[in-house]
């Protein structure tokens, strides 16, 4: 078998922490070979040192058969390795041409040649595909196509092995099955690809081969037709991975939350939610299920005051919070696990213990007479980093450093820590990888079970589907109906998502059993 | 370990390589303009360290750029750009020039007084860009440079009106002064006084503020991450008013200083002092930090001050001394670049 690339043995280490230990990945000329691993697994390490942006401590590395010196990017990219970096490299007020050649501008009489330029990047995009007007500029087109950019700005160097960092991380469902389709064909060009994920999907959808890193190490490397998801998460994770969390029935109590006709605008001034109501009880967790851009975010922000409404009621616990402050909401016992916890949820210049401290920093222990008792808060910190196991080298480390996964955890041991009422969980596994979704979703149904009431805003019907124990459904901005998990399926959610009612919804699932009988 | 050692080396080394690398350009533009660089080195430390009375006068000099780099520090800590220190700096010299000057009472109320005047008259100064930031979200940069000419032009008037079309202000009365026998006799009478220990306060206020206090918890959040400060329930506006007038009331205390301390009156400006304007360097070279603006303001003053001797000393035209200052500078804000140097440097060593 031919390997393109083959790093053998690879060491890397920072300090005393090894973040590559001997990791072996071959590459077999056109293959999609999937590099899994969960946040911090030390993926992204391994593919630097492939890309020169990090000299390995041990180990070599073979392209195309020769031992390869990769000293810095710029070695990568004459030995035809071209990296898809997750957050794209573009800049933003220059055309696609531009962004291109950017660096390596073809010039002709003196002057950049962008035209010769914006024609071969046609005509590559034709060749695979890719559909992008070479002369449009990068901040009026979607995020696919920012990334079909990218995956140009590599060919169009001439790479043949591609590495894509995380590419589906800030897809929509349907930008994902076009780049699907956009690797499968590059692979038919004669391509290579190294495909860095932790989605278990994707790669039973697309690659070859799987090469499974945990801690550091090196599990294995299986063919995708001879696994399954269990058995790579159990590889990733190290122990089995439970898909379905496991939960008892829920015994819902008194109404924590009452939202009576509430209706809310946009900056724009359009109503996003409209005329909304709906009750949580204490004990229960209520799901809400819909397409992004329903509402969700506005009814979030409303409930926590970050947003004015417009018109309705919110009740927490028989008291009125409409349109009051953010902190007496919060202590009027909500807590909130915000939607972009780097936007919402973290100050990531500051120390992790400083974050735990976010909403109670102003209170004793931590805070007596204007004073801060830093050490009071670092306490805590420490407490919540042990009990969540959020992963850090202390409460001194900025929150900048931390994985995704673990700045969750940071946010959702705050969270609940206060011991509110009603916890808010908006999109909470958003780009995390299987144990710390699994991880998160024990932590929502443990907060049910100690008798609190959980609202849970996800975009992931299985989500939805395995945590809720009631799924309201929002569509344009109210709830269109509530629905019990064990009563419906993906099918049905997913018709009452796009606008259907349940009788709709039914009749056309069972139109579409008939056709299939058919 | 190894890596640790060379760290705190390379921290010792950066400094020292900027200013000698400056020093050094800077030779090579008196050498190239003809005049003798040794000389004019020698005049330069002797104006800095000669004697007893350079050294009282550059510590005054230092004065009101520790006050300055702090207010600049202080407002970029908290996420905000204050350009109008210069402007404050002026409303504060005259406030407290007026208190000092305007009413008779005992020293233990007066001097207080007429400090926290020039404090209070800054920290209004600032206010209002703050308040324009907090509610109508329009932008500090413009609005504190503008102020700056409008405190220039308001404060020349008042001093016209107060001294019946004069070009300068009653002297401030002995009880208002921070003139010090003690410290000006140490430094064979120099105009050193006793402002470098309420500036030397200030940098501990100011450390205390940010470190210490709740308020200063805030003030950092909001400066970091507005939204997640939102959402955590601190209030924006008030913390970015805030902000800026404890920004402000620094630059106020720098201009009480030159009013109470330094020249006990002032004059009509045909211009800005420009110890506002240099603030901005001294708190970037400090790192916005309360010790690193000591350091900035300790080079700023010195080669100020220092420089004034080169002209007369070694006969180098005040022009090439600018430019042989403005050179170390450069190279100390450089800082970044050297040490980038010394950390490749390093790393090749370790690697062969």
């Amino acid at each position: 078998m031919e390997y393109v690339i083959e790093m053998l043995n690879i060491r890397k280490e920072f300090g005393n922490f090894v973040a590559n230990d001997n990791i072996t990945l071959q590459l077999r000329k056109g293959e999609i070979h999937a590099l899994l691993g969960e946040n911090g697994a030390g993926k992204s390490t391994l593919m630097n040192v492939l890309f020169g942006l990090y000299q390995p401590d041990g180990g070599e590395i073979r392209v195309r058969g020769n031992k390869a010196d990769i000293t810095d990017p710029n070695v990568a990219n004459k030995l035809g390795i071209g990296m898809v970096h997750q957050h794209f490299m573009l800049v933003e007020n220059f055309t696609v041409t531009e962004n291109i050649i950017l660096g390596n501008e073809p010039k002709k009489n003196g002057t950049v040649n962008v035209a010769g330029a914006a024609k071969k990047v046609a005509e590559l995009s034709k060749q695979y595909g890719l559909n992008v007007d070479p002369n449009a500029k990068i901040e009026d087109i979607s995020v696919g196509m920012q990334q079909r950019v990218e995956i140009l700005k590599t060919l169009y160097r001439g790479a043949d092995i591609l590495i894509f960092d995380e590419p589906t991380a800030s897809l929509t469902p349907q930008e994902i099955s076009e780049l699907i389709g956009i690797m499968k064909k590059l692979i038919a060009e004669g391509k290579s690809i190294i495909l860095i994920t932790h989605k278990l999907q994707e790669i039973m959808d697309v690659s070859d081969r799987v090469t499974v890193i945990r801690k550091g190490k090196g599990i294995g490397t299986v063919e995708t037709a001879d696994t399954n998801p269990e058995q790579l998460a159990s590889m990733m994770v190290g122990r089995q991975v439970t898909f379905k969390t496991e939960k008892g029935p829920a015994h819902p109590k008194e109404e924590v939350l009452k939202i009576d006709g509430l209706t809310v605008e946009d900056s724009r001034g359009i109503s996003k939610v409209k005329n909304l109501s709906l009750t949580i009880r204490k004990g229960e967790i209520v799901g809400i299920a819909g397409i992004d851009g329903n509402g969700q975010s506005e009814l979030i922000e409303a409930i926590t005051g970050l947003r004015k409404a417009q018109s309705g009621k919110i009740l927490i616990n028989g008291k009125d919070i409409t349109n009051r402050k953010p902190r007496e909401i919060t202590e009027s016992g909500i807590g909130h696990i915000p939607q972009d916890r780097h936007k919402h949820g973290l100050v990531l210049d500051f120390p992790i213990g400083h974050n735990i401290g976010l909403q109670t920093y102003y209170r004793p222990p931590y805070s007596k007479g204007g004073i801060m008792d830093y050490s009071a808060i670092e306490k805590k910190a420490k407490d919540i980093i042990a009990q969540y196991d959020v992963r850090t080298q202390g409460p001194h480390e900025p929150a900048r450093a931390l994985s995704g996964g673990n700045q969750q955890k940071a946010i959702i041991g705050r969270e609940v820590e206060r011991d509110p009422d009603l916890l808010i969980a908006a999109l909470p596994t958003r780009g995390l990888d299987v144990g710390a979704i699994e991880f998160i979703h024990r932590r929502l149904i443990e907060q049910r079970d100690s008798g609190k009431a959980v609202l849970l805003v996800s975009f992931e019907l299985d989500e939805v589907m395995n945590v809720s124990d009631r799924i309201a459904v929002i569509y344009d901005g109210s709830i269109i109906d509530t629905v019990y998990p064990s009563e419906t399926d993906e099918q049905e959610l997913g018709l009452l998502m796009a606008g259907h009612s349940r009788q709709a919804a039914a009749r056309q699932a069972e139109e579409g059993v008939n056709k299939h009988v058919e | 370990m190894s890596t640790n050692m060379s760290n705190r080396m390379i921290n010792l080394l950066v400094p020292a390589i900027a200013v000698i690398l400056g020093l050094l350009v800077g030779a090579i533009v008196m050498l190239v303009s003809g005049y003798d660089p040794v000389a004019g080195y020698i005049a330069l430390w002797q104006g800095i360290f000669g004697d007893s009375y350079a050294i009282g006068e550059t510590i005054r000099q230092i004065t009101p750029y520790i006050l300055a780099g702090l207010a600049v520090a202080f407002a970029f800590r908290t996420g905000l750009f204050n350009i109008g220190v210069e402007g404050q700096l002026i409303v504060g010299w005259f406030a407290a020039v007026y208190v000092g000057a305007a009413f008779d009472l005992p020293k233990v109320i007066h001097l207080p007084l007429s400090i926290l005047a020039g404090a209070a008259a800054g920290a209004l100064w600032a206010f209002l860009p703050g308040l324009l930031k907090a509610k109508m979200k329009i932008h500090e940069v413009i609005v504190t440079i503008m102020m700056n000419y409008i405190a220039l032009h308001v404060v020349n008037a008042l001093i016209k009106t107060w001294s019946g079309g004069g070009d300068k202000t009653e002297r401030i009365l002995e009880s208002a002064s921070l003139r010090s026998e003690f410290l000006s006799s140490l430094t064979d009478y120099s105009r050193l006084h006793y402002g470098i220990i309420v500036a030397l306060l200030m940098v501990v206020v100011m450390w205390f503020i940010l470190e210490k206090t709740t308020t200063g918890f805030e003030l950092k959040a909001v400066g970091f991450n507005e939204h997640a400060s939102q959402y955590a329930g601190m209030k924006i506006g008030k913390n970015i008013i805030l902000s800026m007038v404890i920004s402000g009331a620094f630059a106020g205390l720098a201009g009480a200083m030159e009013g109470l301390g330094t020249f006990g009156n002032m004059y009509t400006r045909g211009g800005f002092t420009g110890i506002g304007f240099d603030g901005i360097a001294v708190a970037l070279l400090g790192a916005n930090t309360p010790l690193g603006v000591i350091f900035g303001a300790v080079l700023f003053g010195s080669l100020k001050y220092g420089a004034l001797n080169m002209p007369n000393a070694a006969q180098i035209p005040e022009e090439v001394v600018q430019i042989v200052i403005a050179l170390v500078i450069f190279f100390v804000a450089c800082g970044y670049a050297i040490r980038l140097f010394l950390t490749k440097m390093s790393k090749k060593k370790g690697e062969k």
